[in-house]
């Protein structure tokens, strides 16, 4: 492990950690403009996270250890996986274990934490969220392996590190199966960071809620880890989108000019995501929550596709 | 006179603006004649008591819709055995009718369900408010234990939602049994937003009487207030000044036009498609500030009184609305057909809470809810007064019953209201708005109004001293709470939201 790797390391995870908000305000910005109302300022989320850490924290009577526990668990397990994703350089601390599969696992470990905390109260709301989040979530995770597998059958490896290598290093081709990948991504990218059509982040409607619906009990700090780490996970899937579908500029060597000019790209291409996603978010409606498996369904049956299609066409000399 | 071949003889309310007919009939005859109004097919409108104690008895009255017009009976039940036939077999919006008229004045139906429907054990069980002897009294407020029904089996769980939401909606309190996320039941409680306006209006003079109607619900407060004129116009034996009838259309139109576009806003919004909210609240907005411009509320309320309506149109107004009718006919017809092709809305909206015909039917549905499914209630043209017999609305109705047909009829239902404005506007004569009204001693009068929920009903009397002795506002919603229980029924859970929202019932109109 070389100091620059360190560095860089630690620099990714700050960057993930303070620009994560500012995504999810820029996505709420781009969706209030193509809804014709005024938006609120980018720096929103901010406030937010700043409002509830300065709020009381209130807990139900009968609260376990295991709630107060789980929003730093979550939140840690988001700023870990939003660590391992390459998204600036390559070349970090952590690439000897930012393994695909570690990832999806770390994803599921905060979903059983949140789900469990959400049961703990006991509340009707907070088991019905559990409940759905655990059906969006055995049918995801799956799919979401199988897009990692396509993508680690071009180099050979699970690692993220040298997925993102090969395929930022690679001339310019067009792997069919990449395509098909990065279609059954953004699926499950959607339902995974409980966006419109699979969930409704905005609304009110304690009935239909599905991730909101297990953190209605929270408040104050907990509440504003839970609300960063579900920013965090937004930002995380779109590096992960960025890195492995459109890796260009991402920095190989790991000097500073060149992080630099990492940083830049992805800037922009985090601005072009947002963008496109909150297009997404208008244009569709929310789906009733047993379309989700045929949704999620579709996922998994495109990731599959396209390993057939790496190993069946893209395998000759 | 006798309808349905029953052995009641009723007697014609002069000076009502539709026809009335009233009659006194003891336990037995009101029995046999609501039965023959059910084998009939009509419909009870309105069940509610009054004190006559020191005269007669405590009064029940029930008001019925027949083809000839609203018909009237009254009971007198003696103070110390105060029961009246139990009408919820018969019609089942009937049950919680009688259960607030239990609340309210102490007479009991002698069967059906007995639990208390507008006390929330925040009065003791030997109060009622309604009796002209009942003194001003406090009450802490305490918890219920309200007897929900419970559902068996193995596997069914029940949810408790509500009074309080997560957003900013009228109190209502719903248990679902459930079986994972398939609704077995639901069961609603409400009464959460009692605040005594029949109580309050006792003892107001009719000017004042008419400020109150106007805030029973405040979404369909032009109704409610020409409901309301009506009665108090019979009462002082006065007529409508012929200006005054067609503004008052035009005002209840505009206010129909103003609801369904925010009802189908927020149908959008439901399933999470915020465009058709900000769309549909792009138009309303427009609209509601034309109101505020020219006649000077949003929601036009105070502008109906008794004896006419205290805003008046000019030319300039006249163009101004026929300007903002036409543009907001454009973008309604493109949103419209947005909704229409949207693949997403659509399968969200199709066979949702559905309500068959037969269904509608059995439990009595009216109004927007009632007609979608082909339930072809509208007192605009089933007893149109003036001037909406010159006028003739065309009925929508659609067959489904389900979201969708609740989000037609809204759409069908802007169009005709927008020929009918133009209608008024071309045809509205000049003239006085508005005549000097003075209340009588003793006298009855009623008003039955077709708001945009459904048909509003008023009945008013006078004291001795011609103040109000008994006001009774009766909201459609009180008929389509019911429709909501069955609508839900093999639903999910998370459909619910959407469901309620197209039928969008009133929660204050039915706890006064």
């Amino acid at each position: 492990m070389t100091f620059t790797a360190l560095f860089t390391q630690l620099f990714a995870l700050f960057l993930a950690a303070l620009l994560a908000p500012a995504l999810t305000g820029w996505v709420n910005q781009c969706r209030a403009w193509l809804q014709n109302r005024s938006a609120p300022p980018l720096l929103m989320p901010y406030y937010t996270l700043h409002k509830l850490f300065h709020k009381e924290v209130l807990l139900a009577h009968n609260a376990s250890s295991l709630f107060r526990a789980a929003p730093y668990i979550v939140f840690s397990c988001m700023a870990l996986a939003a660590a391992i994703v390459p998204t600036l350089s390559t070349d970090l601390a952590f690439s000897p274990a930012a393994d695909a599969i570690a990832l999806v696992g770390l994803f599921s470990l905060a979903r059983v934490f949140i789900a469990l905390a959400g049961m703990d109260v006991g509340t009707a709301f907070g088991s019905l969220g559990a409940r759905r989040e655990m059906l969006i979530g055995f049918l995801a995770e799956p799919a979401l392996l199988m897009v990692f597998f396509a993508a680690s059958l071009i180099s050979q490896s699970t690692s993220l590190s040298t997925i993102v290598e090969t395929l930022g290093q690679r001339e310019f081709t067009i792997y069919p199966s990449l395509a098909f990948s990065a279609v059954a991504f953004a699926m499950v990218a959607l339902a995974e960071t409980a966006r419109i059509p699979v969930d409704n982040p905005a609304t009110h409607l304690e009935l239909t809620m599905i991730h909101e619906a297990m953190i209605l009990e929270y408040s104050g700090r907990h509440l504003a880890l839970i609300e960063w780490a579900g920013s965090l996970k937004l930002f995380t899937y779109f590096c992960l989108g960025i890195a492995l579908f459109f890796p260009v500029g991402i920095s190989l060597a790991g000097t500073p000019l060149s992080i630099a000019q990492a940083g830049f790209f992805m800037t922009l291409k985090l601005a072009a995501g947002g963008f496109l996603l909150a297009l997404v978010e208008t244009l569709s409606a929310k789906m009733r929550i047993f379309r989700a498996p045929e949704f999620l369904g579709t996922a998994f049956m495109l990731a599959v596709l396209a390993m057939l299609v790496r190993l069946l066409l893209e395998t000759g000399p | 006179m006798l309808f349905l071949d029953q052995p009641i003889e009723f007697t014609r309310l002069a000076g009502s603006a539709f026809p009335v007919y009233t009659a006194r009939a003891g336990f037995e005859e009101m029995n046999e004649f609501a039965c023959a109004v059910r084998e009939a097919g009509r419909r009870l409108v309105a069940l509610w008591g009054g004190d006559e104690r020191e005269a007669r008895g405590i009064a029940v009255h029930a008001a019925f819709d027949l083809p000839e017009g609203l018909v009237c009976i009254t009971l007198f039940c003696p103070d110390d055995a105060p029961f009246f036939p139990d009408f919820s077999g018969l019609f089942p919006a009937a049950g919680r009718m009688q259960r607030a008229l239990r609340d309210m004045t102490g007479a009991k139906p002698q069967g059906g369900d007995v639990r208390p429907w507008l006390r929330h054990a925040n009065w003791p069980d030997n109060y009622f408010p309604l009796r002209s002897s009942t003194p001003d009294e406090r009450f802490e407020a305490r918890n219920e234990n309200y007897p929900f029904v419970r559902v068996g089996g193995d596997g069914v769980h029940e949810i408790a939602v509500g009074p309080i939401h997560a957003g900013i909606i009228e109190p209502g309190h719903f248990r679902f049994s459930v079986m994972g996320e398939s609704v077995l039941r639901l069961e609603e409680r409400l009464g959460w937003k009692h605040k005594g306006i029949e109580r309050r209006f006792a003892g107001m003079s009719l000017a004042e009487g008419v400020r109150l109607a106007g805030r029973v619900s405040g979404d369909s407060t032009v109704a409610y207030a020409c409901a309301y004129s009506q009665a108090a116009e019979t009462v002082c034996s006065v007529d409508l000044p012929s200006r005054a009838a067609w503004l008052r259309a035009l005002f209840l139109e505009r206010e129909r036009i103003a609801n369904h576009l925010g009802d189908l806003g927020y149908l959008g919004n439901d399933v999470a498609l915020s465009f058709g909210l900000m769309q549909f609240m792009r138009i309303k907005e427009d609209w509601l500030r034309l109101n505020a411009r020219l006649f000077g509320h949003r929601f036009m309320m105070d502008c109906v009184v008794p004896g006419g309506v205290t805003a008046d149109l000019d030319e300039a107004g006249v163009k101004e609305i026929a300007g903002q009718c036409q543009a907001a006919e454009r973008d309604i017809h493109h949103l419209k057909h947005v909704y229409e092709e949207h693949a997403g809305l659509q399968d969200r909206f199709l066979t949702t809470g559905r309500i068959t015909p037969e269904l509608a039917r059995q439990l009595g549905g009216v109004g927007i809810a009632g007609r979608a499914s082909g339930q072809r209630w509208d007192l605009r043209s089933d007893h149109p007064v003036f001037p909406y017999d010159d006028l003739k609305p065309a009925l929508a109705v659609e067959l489904h019953g389900d979201v969708a047909a609740r989000a037609r009829i809204r759409f069908s239902e802007i169009d005709e209201s927008l020929r009918l404005i133009r209608d008024v506007l071309r045809a509205m004569p000049p003239g006085e708005i508005r005549t000097a009204a003075r209340s009588e001693p003793c006298k009855q009068g009623f008003g039955w109004i077709e708001g945009w929920r459904g048909d509003i009903f008023i009945a008013l009397e006078t004291g001795e001293d011609g103040k109000i002795r008994r006001c009774h506002p009766r909201d459609p919603s009180w008929q389509n709470w019911p429709l909501l229980e069955h609508a839900i029924i093999d639903n999910i859970v998370p459909d619910f939201p959407l469901i309620n929202k197209s039928f969008n019932l009133s929660y204050a109109g039915v706890d006064l």
